[in-house]
């Protein structure tokens, strides 16, 4: 709880500040800020749960986890907007505490308890992407990112919304605990095809903020236009609350509705799969490469919905948990690299990292080993992410889906593998190609998600069976 | 070297260590070694400081990152030989992939980046196979022994598995792709003279040397064991395609103006017989294929680096711009002859003994397998003496007019690998004695 409200209030803090002539002071404030909520938020872990206003929201170690992992993402995020820093831009003050208020629709969405939290946090996370996804606003590009997912984004959660409605129309209840006990209450039965209509819809709404196909046709676009590190807080922050929004909702609400759902997320699953890293094969753009990626990491994530096994805990939640942490880190280093290239380079395509191994050697170490995490490939935290999802939904019964989830991490082999290639095993193109410019904070932040990368692949023990 | 003197060659696992690595899913950092994984063990530490030896003076740019990659690929090497756990054997396997990827991606011949990446996919779609089929033995499994956890992957859960016909035919199927593309068995091959011609020779070195021994390492640690009904039913087939694998390794051999393609393609028709053996399930059989991976290990390491010290000397591997080498080398004649004759299998020499028993495995599981599988000397002997007529005797061509002999550090090479190759030709009983519990204890597994 104390994260909410140190966010809120340090947010606003951190928006008076920029009353001040300069930017200098912004980044290491907003940093301090996400470090005292970072251990404050730690500091809940060993209390026993709690709830808030009148049960809307419940801190336990399930939001604690994954509140740990949101703040800790934005955390090691930040340092790579020093150019705007440099820069002088204008709306500095306002983009940090967007990305801090929204956290706190993060965080609002792994603890809520009451279907309205829900949607509040959803909004309060989406109304600050909308805005963020515009912010290089002499950019076409990133207008039309912010356009269309403002667009699509409010229709999804219009979507969402009547799904909520359909819920309550059928059970009563907004609140989580007692919406699972009038589904199974048999005195309500007449009125199932609303309550699955209304469940239908939900999966829609959801499925959209973590891109699962076929409700995924904006993430390549926006994730093109928005400027990288939005991009960036994008694919890691959102997907994760998303995620544990997801499985807090079936775990609480609707497990007696399995039946249902449970088919429906199997075909979003296998499609989104499909989607996502045949997709990501016929990319020349990096950046949109690892846009159709963060589409078949969802897919990946579904795979331990399925592996549903009624609570919080268990096999799945911690599966979506250590998957979450490591495509997170994972994802930023990636993007990291991604953005400090195409700061001084000014592309995005695989040409643009040639020879970067030469001029670059620690950039393309990191992307290195982002890359392999991201494939699952071992020594890396993804190789057991993907090993404990695929193991929890084995246990299940779902042999058949995890066959086809390895076969398409084989091809999500395929276009990791690229960067790597023209990273080091091709000349860069243009001979007199200068080093990128890499602060000495930045290179100890890139150092320290390579070891975490590595750490999680070597002692995945640490986190794997926390919740 | 340590685990060489304090070894009693008895049938339990040695140095075991068995550390809770993810307590909470019954996986642990289980290693221990017996004979065969000793040997093997040995082989890599044998010859990983030999090949860093033979890379003397090259000038590899960035060499502290090559040399890195080097050691930590033995690393995943030694692991592998040594791991009693499913899942740590495949963390192991795939890094041992990944230094050699990156060895023969940035340090290469000019055909590096596609070559590496065909053989990077192949071996990783191979080893993704097994992991699946770990993952579903992983959950048939009992309890772990530490309470914790529902299933465990410890080498001896597998073993006390009793699985279905079915499930082991389909499940040996899993198995056997990781590591027939390893090794490799014909048709799984294609990757394989490309990426031994476009690696640099360490790599190269390192892959047919040591890298090729972890598939038939894995097939006799982990395959025939856990799925004996599965190779009882599939191994005739494995039986023919590893036949195959040896005439066509050796016919194709012969055409070879290559002379790195040439030894590649030697190695292919060797790694068939491995093969046989290990599926003619036979004590000669085994026996022969251990013996015959160290004597191939340290033949086929001779082989490139000679290849390679020509190659330094004259920019060419084509062998018929080389000839009348003999006149002013005879120190790299010799040895030359040596490791050549080793690898045609000779007497006394460390080709003969695998052979021999490999063969004469392969005879007791089928007469006319054994007949065929025996061209494979006449037809080894063929290509490698003509290769060593044409570039060595002959008149001298511009190429080789100045050619100066070995010099210290590349005898420094040469000469504990003839050593080795006598050793083991002479004296084989020194290496059968520490394998052949371990062969029984496999052979006896397969009996349940």
């Amino acid at each position: 709880m104390a994260s909410i409200i140190l966010l809120s209030v340090l947010g606003i803090a951190n928006l008076f500040l920029g009353f001040l002539r300069s930017n200098r002071m912004l980044l290491p404030a907003a940093m301090v800020i996400l470090l005292i909520v970072f251990g404050a938020n730690l500091y809940d872990w060993n209390a026993p749960a709690q709830s808030y206003f009148n049960n809307m929201l419940t801190i336990d170690r399930f939001s604690v986890a994954f509140t740990g992992i949101v703040v800790l993402t934005t955390l090691l995020l930040l340092p790579f907007s020093q150019k705007y820093v440099r820069d002088n831009e204008a709306n500095l003050a306002e983009y940090y505490s967007l990305l801090l208020f929204s956290l706190v629709g993060a965080i609002m969405m792994v603890s809520y308890d009451n279907l309205l939290m829900l949607f509040v946090g959803i909004e309060i996370l989406s109304i600050s992407m909308y805005v963020v996804a515009g912010s290089d606003k002499r950019n076409v590009r990133s207008n039309e990112a912010s356009l269309k997912y403002f667009l699509m984004g409010s229709f999804a959660t219009g979507i969402l919304l009547f799904g909520i409605a359909l819920v309550y129309g059928s059970t009563g209840a907004f609140q989580l605990s007692e919406i699972g006990m009038a589904v199974t209450n048999p005195a309500n039965d007449s009125l199932r095809p609303m309550l699955y209509i209304g469940i239908l819809l939900m999966l829609i709404g959801i499925g959209f903020k973590v891109s699962a196909a076929p409700f995924h046709y904006w993430t390549p676009d926006v994730y093109e236009g928005t400027p990288t590190f939005f991009a960036a807080f994008m694919s890691t922050v959102v997907k994760t609350a998303g995620f544990a929004a997801f499985l807090k909702l079936l775990v609480q609400a609707f497990p007696a509705a399995q039946g249902f759902w449970i088919p429906t997320i199997v075909a979003m699953c296998a499609l989104t799969l499909l989607i996502g890293n045949v997709g990501a094969v016929a990319q020349q753009s990096v950046k949109r490469m690892l846009a159709y990626s963060s589409i078949s990491h969802a897919g990946y994530l579904l795979i331990g919905l399925v592996a549903f096994n009624g609570e919080l805990s268990g096999l799945s939640a911690n599966g979506i948990f250590f998957y979450s942490l490591a495509y997170s880190i994972a994802t930023i280093a990636a993007f990291a690299v991604l953005k400090l290239v195409h700061d001084q380079r000014q592309r995005e395509d695989y040409d643009g990292l040639n020879g970067l191994a030469r001029t670059n050697p620690l950039l393309a170490f990191v992307m290195t080993i982002a890359m392999l995490s991201l494939a699952g490939i071992p020594l890396t935290g993804g190789f057991f992410g993907k090993f404990f999802l695929f193991g929890a939904a084995v246990d299940k019964g779902y042999i058949g889906l995890v066959v086809f989830a390895v076969i398409m991490s084989m091809v999500g082999i395929y276009y990791y593998l690229r960067p790597i290639i023209a990273m080091y095993m091709k000349p860069a193109d243009n001979e007199a190609d200068t080093p990128i410019a890499v602060g000495g904070f930045q290179s100890a932040v890139l150092i320290a998600l390579v070891v975490l990368t590595v750490v999680l692949g070597v002692l995945p023990g640490l986190v794997s069976g926390v919740l | 070297m340590y685990a060489a003197v304090t070894f009693d060659a008895s049938n339990a696992s040695q140095l075991e260590v068995n550390l809770p690595w993810i307590a909470s899913a019954g996986i642990s950092f289980h290693i221990g070694m017996d004979g065969l994984s000793l040997l093997l063990v040995l082989l890599t530490t044998f010859l990983v400081p030999l090949i860093l030896l033979a890379s003397f003076r090259h000038n590899y740019k960035n060499e502290s990152a090559f040399y890195a990659l080097v050691l930590f690929m033995q690393t995943g090497l030694i692991g592998v030989f040594t791991s009693l756990d499913a899942f740590l054997f495949y963390f192991f396997w795939e890094v041992a992939l990944i230094p050699i990827y990156f060895l023969a991606g940035i340090w290469g011949g000019e055909r590096r980046v596609a070559v590496t990446f065909k053989f990077f996919l192949y071996t990783i779609i191979g080893s993704l196979f097994m992991l699946a089929g770990f993952v579903y033995l992983y959950y048939q499994t009992g309890p772990a022994a530490n309470g914790l956890a529902a299933h465990s992957s410890d080498l001896q859960a597998f073993y006390n598995l009793s699985l279905t016909t079915a499930e082991q035919s389909w499940l040996f199927w899993l198995i056997f792709i990781a590591f027939a593309v390893k090794m490799p068995i014909f048709p799984f091959h294609t990757w394989q003279p490309d990426t031994y011609t476009e690696a640099p020779a360490p790599a190269t070195m390192l892959l047919s040397g040591i890298m090729l021994k972890m598939g038939i390492y894995g097939c006799l640690r982990w395959l025939l064991p856990i799925t004996p009904l599965g190779v009882s039913q599939w191994g005739w087939l494995i039986m023919i395609l590893a036949v195959i694998g040896i005439i066509y390794g050796a016919i194709i051999a012969i055409r070879q103006r290559d002379m790195k393609r040439l030894i590649a393609y030697s190695s292919l028709s060797h790694v068939g017989l491995m093969a046989a053996g290990v599926f003619s399930l036979t004590q000669m059989g085994l026996q022969g294929a251990v013996v015959q991976m160290l004597a191939h290990g340290v033949n086929v390491v001779g082989m490139f680096f000679i290849a390679d010290v020509i190659q330094r000397r004259t920019n060419t591997r084509l062998i018929p711009e080389l000839g009348g080498l003999t006149q002013t080398t005879p120190l790299l004649s010799v040895s030359f002859l040596v490791v050549l004759l080793a690898t045609v299998a000779l007497p006394l020499t460390s080709g003969f003994v695998g052979e021999f028993l490999l063969l004469a495995g392969v005879f007791q599981y089928n007469n006319w397998l054994g007949a065929v599988a025996g061209v494979t000397i006449i037809l080894g002997a063929v290509y490698l003496l003509r290769m060593f007529q044409r570039v060595m005797l002959g008149p001298a061509t511009s190429f080789t007019a100045a050619f100066r002999d070995l010099n210290g550090a590349e005898l420094a090479v040469l000469v504990p690998l003839i050593v080795m190759i006598f050793w083991i030709g002479l004296f084989p009983n020194t290496f059968l004695q520490m394998s052949e519990p371990s062969v029984i204890r496999i052979l006896s597994l397969m009996q349940r």
